[in-house]
């Protein structure tokens, strides 16, 4: 692999500096480093970043190739700054054994344009029963840490005790879905004065803060970590600062679109703002901003998830859960965080890099992520324009699926480049 | 007018009171009439979409549509394509090729009405006839004219509504209706019955209907599903009646001459009893004949005079 050279870049948005890249190494650092051979590109303007990690990725393969497969999933994913992404179980099959989550990350490995890093789930089929075999796939060539059965709730207290003991053997996580079940039968948007006059099955914030709340308490009874998917209310937030300031093992992530959209956006039914869990109030919203920049949230996941178009050109109950968001979530978290004042580039550098790879343990090992750019480190780079102004098209998605919530938007900043261990697996059009 | 009927908050007052006061004028030129056809919508189709079953709101659409000579399609989910999953879309898209100038749809989802008038699938006018827990805006229409027949305007009326009102597409509509109007509506229900947020709906709210029935000038009683005990919304039927069931002691605590509405169908012995249903200040079976009338306004004022004279 021949050398690049990254000129003037403004690394976590400092002063610029030239970053020089040789066999996916970061070999040096500075001003004026310079290689006759490299090849130049000449980030005047872009701000460099650690390349993204998802810990929180539905890449649709095996089962629902017509929605995303494991090269369309990771082309968006690079074009959204990822070199990285943690691919949710509730596949079909479900990625419940070591041959399954193998077989998605051999998929990632052939596409190349991100590392996919599997994740298991916690119990056989998502059904809540019995144990999957944990230890097989966190031993597989996968090399699985993070376990989840995404889409639904590890809902038996039992069940989720032992599942939070039994991963300490390996350095795992359970990620939860926090959805009290009985509470959200056939719950299709937040509950609150707008489900009542829209007369939509209300889901309450209880039902996920009542998970929340047990979880962090199980995990500090048996010493385990556990991890908080899409985190989305108020309520959640205060129960996760009280176990952070205890110390207990918890983490947490928030979606960009939880950072963005509010559940006013239901009152056309339009589906496409169908989502699990469902968009919250304002109130939720400037929480979970507030979260994130103090810490208490301590990673942004997007739960990228394709639905194909039937899907969501439909009436609200029959339309699927989820949206899209690898492509827009840089855009949206400058607009909500950065834009705002409320998290600076380094700050959003820790929480879409160096935490999310902390959590999901691949910020070490063969071929690390969330590493800082560093002499010495692998170069996972994003260069972003944080100068540009786009208007969210739909049809321009490297995903199959276009559900995107953000057509039509506006939203700032655009992915220039990403590097995956010195390779370009993304550029737009305007670097040479 | 407004182009589609989805929310009785879509209604201004004029709107409404020009919905009633047509309503008013389809009642005398056919009322007690021998042949009771207008030639208003000759040449315009009419299609009644239900998804859900509804003998009598269809029925009363239809003949709604037949007075005022519509030519009328029935799609219903027994017997067609609807019940072998055509979706929502594809039903739109077969009834705006075949060229409907209005669809009458009933669905289990709230908001398929919403989504028919807005997604761009047809050009026909939407009546909503009843979508999910969301909203029954022609029920509502039906409501306040039988109501204004009797009591006059309906601005200050006091209306209590009692039951099931978290699952009900009539109180909603009722209460927006009603707001518009100028009523003042009271909803009596248990708690568990009242949906989050409902203080911040224009009417009252009590768990006391002994309390709520003093001053009453009409009471409407929901229908209650008997399944929603299983839910754990209340006990037992026993005391769902006991509670807020309308029986004979409870009528003597309403002014003498309140009347006593029910959208049907009714459970006897459940939300109101047999006595009640049946006495003099009930007026449940005009409401029936009512909705014939109120629906002809709705289908006259959206479709007379729209688009089918642009397009000749």
């Amino acid at each position: 692999m021949t050398a690049t050279l990254i000129q003037n870049a403004r690394v976590l948005g400092g002063d610029p500096q030239d970053v020089l890249i040789d066999d996916g190494v970061i070999v040096a650092l500075g001003t004026g480093a310079a290689r006759e051979d490299a090849d130049v590109i000449d980030a005047t303007g872009l701000i460099a970043l650690p390349g993204l990690v998802d810990l929180h990725t539905h890449l649709r393969e095996p089962g629902r190739e017509d929605a995303e497969t494991v090269e369309s999933g990771t082309r968006a994913a690079a074009r959204g700054g990822f070199t990285a992404v943690h691919a949710m179980a509730n596949t079909d099959p479900v990625a419940d054994t070591a041959g399954v989550v193998e077989q998605v990350w051999r998929l990632g490995r052939e596409a190349g344009h991100a590392d996919v890093r599997p994740v298991g789930a916690v119990t056989i089929g998502l059904k809540g029963e019995r144990l999957a075999e944990l230890g097989a796939m966190a031993e597989s060539a996968a090399g699985v840490r993070v376990f989840s059965d995404d889409g639904v709730c590890v809902h038996d207290a039992q069940l989720m005790r032992r599942a939070l003991e039994y991963v300490k053997a390996f350095d795992g996580v359970i990620a939860q879905h926090a959805q009290e079940p009985r509470l959200t039968e056939g719950a299709q948007m937040n509950e609150g004065e707008l489900s009542g006059r829209l007369g939509l099955r209300g889901w309450p914030s209880v039902a996920e803060e009542a998970i929340v709340a047990r979880d962090v308490m199980l995990a500090a009874h048996v010493g385990s970590r556990v991890h908080i998917c899409h985190l989305s209310t108020r309520g959640s937030v205060e129960i996760v600062r009280l176990a952070k300031e205890r110390g207990l093992p918890v983490t947490a992530e928030v979606t960009p679109h939880h950072l963005l959209l509010t559940d006013e956006l239901v009152a056309g039914y339009d589906p496409r703002y169908k989502v699990n869990p469902p968009l919250r109030s304002a109130a939720d919203v400037a929480a979970l901003r507030e979260a994130l920049a103090d810490g208490t949230i301590d990673i942004v996941a997007t739960d990228h998830a394709p639905h194909p178009v039937e899907a969501k050109d439909c009436e609200w109950d029959a339309a699927a859960f989820g949206m899209l968001g690898l492509e827009t979530a840089l855009s949206v978290v400058q607009h909500a965080m950065v834009d705002t004042g409320l998290l600076d580039w380094a700050g959003v550098a820790d929480r879409m890099s160096y935490a999310p790879a902390r959590i999901g343990r691949c910020d070490g090992g063969d071929q690390p992520h969330g590493r800082p750019i560093a002499v010495g480190e692998p170069a996972n780079l994003t260069l972003v324009d944080p100068t540009t102004t786009t208007t969210v098209d739909p049809s321009a998605s490297a995903s199959l699926s276009r559900n995107t919530p953000y057509e039509g938007m506006k939203l700032p900043g655009t992915v220039v480049a990403t590097f995956l261990r010195g390779r370009m697996t993304h550029q737009t059009g305007g670097i040479a | 007018m407004i182009r589609h009927l989805l929310s009785a908050g879509d209604l201004s007052l004029d709107d409404a009171t020009l919905v009633l006061d047509t309503a008013d004028e389809m009642a005398r030129l056919t009322e007690g009439r021998a042949v009771k056809k207008l030639p208003t919508l000759r040449g315009r189709t009419v299609v009644n979409l239900f998804f859900e079953d509804s003998t009598r709101t269809r029925t009363s659409f239809e003949l709604a549509a037949k007075r005022l000579s519509a030519d009328v399609v029935n799609f219903s989910a027994k017997g067609s394509s609807l019940s072998k999953g055509e979706s929502l879309k594809d039903t739109a898209l077969t009834l705006e090729a075949m060229g409907a100038d209005g669809v009458v749809v009933r669905h289990s989802a709230s908001g398929a009405p919403y989504r028919l008038a807005t997604s761009g699938w047809i050009n026909a006018c939407v009546v909503n006839a009843g979508d999910g827990t969301h909203e029954h805006p022609t029920q509502a229409l039906l409501d306040a004219f039988t109501m204004r027949r009797h009591l006059g305007e309906l601005a200050g009326k006091r209306i209590v509504i009692v039951g099931d009102v978290l699952h009900s597409r009539v109180a909603r509509s009722n209460v927006l209706l009603l707001a518009t109007l100028g009523a003042d509506v009271t909803l009596v229900a248990p708690p568990t019955l009242l949906p989050n947020g409902v203080d911040a709906w224009p009417c009252a709210t009590s768990y006391d209907l002994d309390g709520a029935l003093a001053g009453a000038d009409a009471v409407m009683m929901l229908r209650v599903q008997s399944e929603r005990m299983n839910a754990a919304f209340f006990p037992s039927a026993r005391e769902y009646s006991r509670r807020y069931g309308l029986d004979t002691r409870r009528q003597r605590l309403m002014p003498p001459e309140a009347l006593v509405l029910h959208p049907g169908p009714m459970n006897r012995g459940m939300e109101i009893t047999a006595e009640v249903a049946d006495s003099a200040r009930s007026v449940i079976v005009e409401q029936v004949t009512n909705g014939v009338y109120v629906r002809m306004a709705v289908l006259y004022l959206m479709l007379a005079g729209t688009n089918s004279e642009e397009a000749a």
